[in-house]
């Protein structure tokens, strides 16, 4: 469980986060969603402490993130960035670096490590390419093996940040019902999205951004219903009842 | 099942390091067999197990060819393994000990130690470790006021450079006799080293070179951009520094007896993760091995090219590595790399 209270962040003097106070509880999928430039991605930055805020106070399963190193946040939350890195080394090797929090003396990775990467492979799907070079994998191929480094990190929480960007929809598809999987494993799972129906279909909980201020953090329903959405984004949302649960749908307002 | 590197390629690194250290050793016999007076193999073999070579042979083993096999080993070993970590640390093809003034700030020093503690000559190395420390990091606060791109991390590396290289001229100007066979060490040259310069920078380079090496898990991590590296755990405030540190210490200790020496640090590197990859154990292993091969054959060609003469062997690495640059730069604008 991740607590924030009173959260602000600032870049050059701009407010980017503005007293934002929630909670995201493990064993539920949250996305958070907001115009671009919304503080999004920063929000997510700050909670891990790669960026640098103004005020406020996050904790971690009761503790102060701020008295932890980075070495105990990493072993707590996996990031997948949103700016990712091909360096020419076997996809295998770039999952194995998931596994990198908790390499200890004598700064070997175990076998226990492989297995993890084994079995992280083997949950995204990409065994049949564990062993080609990453500069010679699709931007969706990529994708999987950030997302099997970030579950080989073997945390409790799970921040991934626009996971879907090179994926074709089947693959986007899979990766939702992953984060749904994880989320009923116990994990707390926050991702990024910018597909506002994938997100009303999927998540747990909504936290929607405006401008750097918490606009709403609710149910998908209770934000669907509350038009905070379309008031946020300028658009006109609607559903449509089907065998599999509402379909949603938007259009220009 | 264990994670390794499918048995083809496996087996396809194992060859390409076994040709590597066939070629270390014939490039070190043959550093020490070539010059203006030949030493056939069997003067060699009897020079080391104690039989019978003629005084004046064994004086030009002992005096001229060891230092000097021994200068190019561990100058283009430390020299292509800084110019791999600068690399990784800065993620930019371009960067390399020369090209961003390490090697210059590091000149600089020793010009100046050997003005002003010209009886201090085993402490030149550590000299040449503050200068080479000193212009990374104006190199990287400069990128990093700027915006940090590629090129204008190069850039501030070339103004940099410049200030340093026009450091070492005044030094020289006030001080002549300063530095000895000075236009060599501008050039970069190991025709006059010995031992007595190259120890305390061998111990350098071996001690920089075990810590990188210790420290690839990190390096690893470090290629995978900062925000990725840092939400894993990863101090980068402090390792970037510290890796950068390394990476002077091994060019400032080369640069404190062979002079210099450009294009070893940008050329061995490319090389390498073209047959290797990027895995920095195997990267800076096989860059180790590759800058001590081409600074030997380097030196033996400016033996031989222009025989009875002698080129310093900066300058064959200056005409190898200006056109490698630019083949580099023009691969950079073309966008094919993934840089």
């Amino acid at each position: 469980m991740i607590k924030i209270e009173n959260l602000t962040c600032a870049y050059n003097g701009k407010q980017v986060l503005d007293d934002i106070s929630l909670s995201i509880p493990d064993g539920r999928l949250t996305i958070l969603l907001g115009l671009n430039g919304s503080g999004k991605s920063t929000l997510l930055k700050t909670v891990l402490g790669l960026n640098e805020k103004a005020a406020g106070k996050v904790y971690i399963d009761g503790e102060d993130a701020d008295a932890m190193s980075s070495k105990q946040l990493a072993q707590k939350i996996a990031y997948m960035s949103q700016s990712r890195s091909t360096p020419s080394i076997q996809a295998s090797r770039m999952v194995l670096h998931g596994r990198f929090p908790w390499l200890s003396y004598p700064r070997r990775y175990s076998e226990k490590d492989y297995e993890i990467v084994d079995n992280a492979l083997r949950y995204v799907d990409a065994e049949s390419i564990r062993n080609e070079m990453l500069t010679e994998l699709s931007g969706g191929q990529v994708q999987k093996i950030y997302i099997a480094m970030a579950l080989a990190q073997d945390t409790p929480v799970l921040f991934m940040d626009e996971p879907t960007t090179f994926l074709d929809v089947p693959h986007q598809l899979k990766l939702m019902s992953l984060a749904r999987s994880l989320a009923d494993d116990g994990k707390a799972v926050v991702l990024i999205l910018h597909d506002l129906c994938l997100a009303l279909k999927c998540a747990d909980e909504i936290i929607l951004l405006d401008k750097g201020k918490l606009a709403a953090h609710a149910s998908p329903e209770e934000i669907f219903r509350s038009g905070m959405i379309e008031k946020v984004f300028n658009v006109k949302i609607n559903r449509t009842l089907t065998g599999k649960g509402y379909q949603y749908y938007y259009e220009q307002e | 099942m264990k994670i390794s590197p499918t048995s083809s390629s496996e087996n396809k690194n194992s060859l390409i390091f076994a040709a590597l250290g066939a070629l270390l050793i014939v490039s070190l016999v043959l550093s020490i067999c070539v010059g203006s007076v030949s030493i056939s193999l069997n003067e060699i073999f009897s020079f080391f197990t104690g039989g019978d070579v003629s005084t004046a042979h064994k004086a030009i083993i002992m005096f001229s060819r060891l230092p000097r096999t021994a200068g190019c080993l561990f100058a283009g070993m430390a020299l292509a393994v800084s110019g791999a970590v600068i690399q990784s640390v800065l993620a930019n093809p371009l960067a390399a000990p020369n090209i961003i003034g390490v090697n210059s700030g590091a000149g600089m020093m020793v010009a100046l130690w050997s003005i002003f503690f010209p009886g201090l000559i085993a402490l030149t190395p550590v000299a040449a470790f503050f200068g080479a420390f000193l212009s990374v990091m104006i190199v990287l606060l400069i990128a990093k006021k700027s915006g940090a791109s590629k090129i204008t991390l190069i850039l501030a590396g070339v103004a940099v450079s410049g200030i340093f290289a026009a450091g070492i001229d005044a030094a020289i100007s006030f001080s002549p006799d300063a530095l000895t066979a000075y236009s060599d060490f501008k050039i970069g040259g190991l025709a006059n080293v010995s031992f007595e310069r190259i120890l305390p920078a061998a111990v350098i380079i071996l001690v920089s070179f075990i810590a990188i090496l210790s420290l690839c898990n990190e390096l690893d991590v470090m290629m995978l951009g900062s925000d990725t590296a840092r939400s894993l755990g990863l101090n980068v405030r402090f390792i970037r520094p510290l890796f950068l540190a390394l990476a002077a210490a091994l060019a400032g200790a080369a640069v404190s007896f062979a002079g210099l020496l450009g294009f070893i640090g940008l050329i061995v590197p490319h090389i390498m993760r073209r047959l290797f990859g990027e895995q920095s154990r195997v990267l800076v292993a096989s860059s180790a091995i590759g800058g001590a091969v081409m600074l030997l054959l380097c030196d033996i060609l400016a033996r031989v090219l222009v025989a009875p003469y002698e080129l310093s062997v900066g300058i064959v690495l200056s005409f190898l590595g200006g056109p490698f640059f630019i083949w580099l730069l023009l691969r950079q604008r073309g966008g094919r790399n993934r840089d």
